[in-house]
């Protein structure tokens, strides 16, 4: 990129963004970009709307649940946060994870398991088990069958009988898949 | 200990006596003393003389070639089982260093007796029947998610890798020939070409070593996919440089033109072996969507159409592996939509079965050759050579995975560069590569293909024996158990929209991006034209959800062996008729063992006075209160059995009739009184008083004791009761709550089927499945 300094005054506090969320400048630059893309009207922060413009996400069964996860905290998101924003993504995509590293206290049932966790009661009942089969599994099984798999799932995962998943036997379940290595997005240089 | 020693001496004996009699029926001429063609001879010219009818004649010749192939397949088979009835040898030594070890003793075993070994690791035997089915096992069961994962870095240590490992082995090697030795001795003769040939037969790591040597040591995913999908795919970059090379040897000059044209070509040959592999896929894909008819034959049109896409890939020249695992990758998912479960089954050991003989076969052929084969020792070259693949290797293998990091999410350690760089095992295509060569265009022939054993002796001993132990040194991350949950299936798609989503928000067009949109132009095209019938329309999810229904119900039917099992689900109807027709219900059979009508009126006899003898004893009690327990006076194992049928036939129900919702409700808990099948068969269920139930037959626990109120539980319960029936699927969508009647019905057939005989012994059983 040219201009690679003087595009990097646009962004205030570029400096300490970049040690906050330890992304290059370069990585910074592509961030605002998007961002400023993103924000159609100007407004300097995001609002679900813009998401929602989105083709993709519109396409995607989890789509809004995303956008939901993304405002849930309701801040506005200009720009430094935005930086944050993928600091957050990353988090919510890594804690997940058994990394000890991880910021969120598992205990607090967090970012992921909010996509699927509606309700925020620290557990995923058979009923948003369902809502979540059901979006992604769409028009194309019968009732039945998603009570069928959400049945099962529940079995396997549900160790202490409550009939609900809670985070641990969550991870739990899922500690055979080896997440931290799906659990990522790479964007080019 | 004593019985297998003396059955390892006559595994071993017999293997001797078949390989002589395999070496001296070789020999045609009329001078042996061997009786088989001897004495065909004589009979036949004694016939014109008008000698009685011969009663027992002997004919070898006619037979010899089956026979002989037959006697080594044979050997092959008892020395593979040999190894593993010795005790520890196979934890030590892996399999393919004793199958070389048995092949040079058959080898010495045949040159001893004074007859000429075989020349039996023929090329064409080699590429056209042993190594298929090797590579089509290996590209059906390729696991593709790990593969497409990794397929840049795999492609750039196939192509980039084994170019490197080409170039730099046969320029230094040159540079040895030219400079190390004196100018007359036969090393300085090797022109550059003719070593760049030899380094490039060299360089590519095998896929018959590295599956018969990684399968053992049990090593995580990544590093497996990684090792073996370069060994594949880098038959490309081989068959390229062997070709490339082999023309210009013979002609002796190299332009800039044909080095350009071997660039195109390599392009050519990858990507020409893929597009031939691809269509032969579709095509079997294709046509197994008319097969339901005609399931014997399935499995034969797999085989058919992957063989077909090898041998034609090798008409032209391309790539014959890649289009074998670009055909057995592409056609699985919805052949095994299309094909019968029997089907798949004997797919799976088939392709088993003839790769493992295969590479049994190919180990033992190396040492044979190994014995036979015209050596020229050379130890400068040979060593020189040894020492230039490893380095090679390594240098190759560490500066790749400087540049393959910084583009890699997951970066490869230290310790995976080492195992890859020590996974890189030499094996038999390099060896029948060189044994292509033409004589009058390499003199140095000889010399290439001792070297290359010792290479390959090399790697497979060393190498493959000590990668063991380093792995458990090295504490190298270890295969997961492959048990796939329902829950890691719902969470990876989730994940793979979770990512999607975010990669559209970050506006990049990533690795999920595109696997998305791949998806969704399978699920909108492709699969409407390959699979047949309802089955097109079922998402993933769906089916392997119903895959893992159908085993678990048959794996409980095999274990449960109870008095009254209907058989899960007939094999030979595909999953494809179970979900579109709920209505044809598989006719259960009876897994019970045909007993005498006499004996099994005897049985019943029994059967009904004891179970008359706890009604009685019940009796006396109240149905609000606690339930007997059910394992007294001696009926454990009846009980017990019912219990599991109860469960299989729960379970089944999930299962057989899909749209059934899962049997939780109360009315079901109710329907457990299973130690009291008649008493209460009429009674309607009051719904007001709590009740302490033993619910033998739940899933949690057999013996678990809910305190239920019944009524608040029947409130909540949304979905209707099937009971054991197998209803069409309207019926859940009417009454919310149970009705009297039906709960009555209900447990009065379900009385009926968890009573053995029962008084109601007269009825047909089987009109207890059926409504």
């Amino acid at each position: 990129m040219g201009s690679s300094s003087s595009s990097r005054n646009k962004i205030p506090n570029a400096q300490e963004l970049m040690r906050q969320t330890g992304f290059s400048s370069a990585h910074l630059l592509r961030l605002h970009d998007r961002f400023e893309s993103l924000d159609r009207d100007n407004r300097g922060y995001l609002s679900p709307d813009d998401f929602e413009a989105l083709g993709g996400l519109a396409m995607n069964p989890i789509g809004g649940r995303i956008i939901e996860a993304f405002f849930s905290s309701g801040i506005p998101w200009t720009f430094p946060p935005l930086s944050g924003f993928w600091l957050i993504s990353v988090q919510l995509t890594e804690t997940e994870t058994k990394k000890e590293h991880s910021k969120s206290s598992p205990a607090a049932g967090p970012g992921s398991s909010n996509l699927y966790d509606l309700d925020r009661d620290g557990k995923i009942s058979r009923e948003e088990l369902l809502q979540v089969l059901r979006a992604m599994l769409g028009l194309q099984v019968t009732e039945e069958q998603l009570q069928s798999i959400a049945e099962r799932a529940i079995q396997e995962a549900d160790l202490d009988k409550d009939d609900a998943i809670s985070f641990d036997e969550f991870k739990k379940s899922l500690e055979k898949m080896d997440i931290d290595t799906k659990m990522s997005v790479s964007f080019l240089k | 200990k004593g019985k297998k020693t003396l059955f390892q001496h006559l595994v071993f004996l017999e293997g001797s006596v078949f390989t002589v009699a395999v070496a001296s029926s070789d020999q045609h001429s009329p001078i042996t003393a061997h009786s088989g063609s001897h004495k065909a001879t004589d009979h036949g010219s004694h016939n014109n003389t008008g000698k009685a009818f011969p009663v027992l004649d002997l004919n070898y010749e006619n037979v010899r070639v089956p026979f002989e192939i037959s006697l080594w397949v044979l050997l092959a088979s008892l020395m593979k089982l040999g190894f593993h009835l010795v005790p520890h040898l196979s934890n030590i030594v892996p399999e393919s260093c004793l199958l070389i070890v048995v092949g040079l003793l058959v080898g010495g075993i045949i040159r001893g007796t004074g007859e000429t070994v075989p020349p039996v690791l023929d090329s064409k035997l080699f590429f056209y029947i042993l190594l298929p089915p090797i590579i089509l096992d290996a590209g059906y069961f390729l696991p593709i998610r790990p593969f497409m994962e990794n397929l840049g870095t795999i492609l750039i240590f196939a192509v980039v890798g084994t170019l490197w490992n080409a170039f730099f082995v046969g320029g230094l090697l040159y540079g040895v020939c030219q400079i190390g030795t004196e100018s007359s001795s036969i090393l300085s003769r090797i022109g550059l070409l003719q070593c760049l040939l030899f380094g490039s037969i060299i360089s590519a790591v095998d896929p018959v070593a590295v599956l018969a040597v990684f399968e053992e040591i049990h090593i995580n995913e990544l590093l497996h996919i990684l090792v073996f999908g370069e060994s594949l795919l880098n038959d490309a970059v081989t068959v390229v440089l062997y070709h490339l090379f082999e023309e210009f040897s013979g002609i002796g000059s190299v332009t800039l033109l044909k080095g350009f044209l071997g660039v195109i070509s390599f392009f050519v040959v990858a990507l020409g072996g893929v597009l031939v592999g691809v269509l032969y896929g579709i095509l079997a894909a294709f046509t197994s969507r008319f097969t339901s008819h005609t399931r014997v034959i399935e499995p034969l049109f797999v085989f058919l159409y992957s063989y077909m896409a090898y041998l034609s890939a090798e008409i032209f020249h391309l790539s014959g592996i890649m289009a074998l695992i670009a055909c057995g990758a592409v056609m699985r998912p919805y052949v095994e939509a299309n094909i019968s479960h029997k089907s798949h089954t004997t797919i799976k050991y088939f392709l088993k079965m003839w790769s493992s003989v295969s590479e049994t076969l190919i180990f033992i052929f190396l040492g044979v050759a190994t014995v036979a084969g015209p050596h020229d020792w050379n130890w400068t070259f040979v060593t020189v050579t040894v020492i230039l693949c490893l380095v090679a290797r390594v240098i190759g293998v560490v500066g790749l995975t400087f540049i393959i990091n910084k583009f890699r999410i997951v970066k490869l350690t230290t310790k995976d560069q080492f195992i890859i760089a020590y996974g890189g095992l030499r094996g038999a295509i390099a060896f029948s590569l060189g044994f292509l060569l033409n004589k009058e265009h390499f003199p140095e022939r000889e010399i290439f293909l001792t070297a290359i054993i010792t290479v390959i002796f090399f790697t497979v001993f060393v190498q493959g024996m000590t990668i063991k132990p380093l792995v458990e040194l090295l504490a190298v991350k270890k295969k997961q158990e492959a048990k796939r949950s329902i829950n890691e299936e719902i969470h990876t798609q989730f994940l793979d929209h979770l990512l999607t989503g975010i990669e559209d928000i970050c506006g990049h067009y990533g690795h999920h991006h595109w696997k998305d949109k791949l998806n969704r132009f399978n699920k909108k095209y492709v699969k409407k034209c390959l699979i047949a019938g309802e089955r097109s329309k079922e998402p993933q999810l769906i089916a392997f959800y119903h895959k893992m229904e159908m085993k678990q119900a048959i794996q409980l039917v095999e274990s449960g062996g109870g008095i009254k099992m209907p058989s899960a689900v007939p094999s030979t109807v595909s999953m494809q008729n179970i979900q579109p027709r709920p209505s044809t219900k598989p006719a259960p059979e009876r897994a019970i063992p045909q007993l005498s009508k006499n004996k099994e009126e005897e049985i019943r006899k029994i059967l009904r006075t004891n179970l008359q003898r706890t009604r009685q004893r019940l009796r006396s009690y109240n149905r609000h209160t606690l339930v007997a327990d059910p394992y007294e006076d001696g009926l454990s194992d009846l009980f017990l059995k019912k219990q599991k049928m109860f469960q299989i036939e729960k379970k089944m129900n999930t299962y057989l009739t899909v749209p059934a919702p899962p049997p939780d409700s109360p009315t079901m808990c109710r329907a457990r009184l299973a130690s009291d099948p008649q008493a209460y068969s009429i009674k309607p269920a009051s719904n007001k008083v709590p009740m302490i139930q033993v619910d033998l037959a739940s899933p949690q626990s057999p013996d678990s004791v809910n305190l239920l109120d019944e009524f608040g539980q029947a409130n909540q319960q949304e979905e209707e009761e099937q009971g054991l029936m197998m209803k069409p699927p309207s019926r859940p969508r009417e009454a919310k709550k149970p009705s009297e009647e039906d709960e009555a019905k209900d447990q009065q057939r379900l009385m009926r089927c968890l009573s053995d005989p029962g008084p109601s012994a007269d009825e047909d059983e089987d009109g207890a499945f059926l409504p």
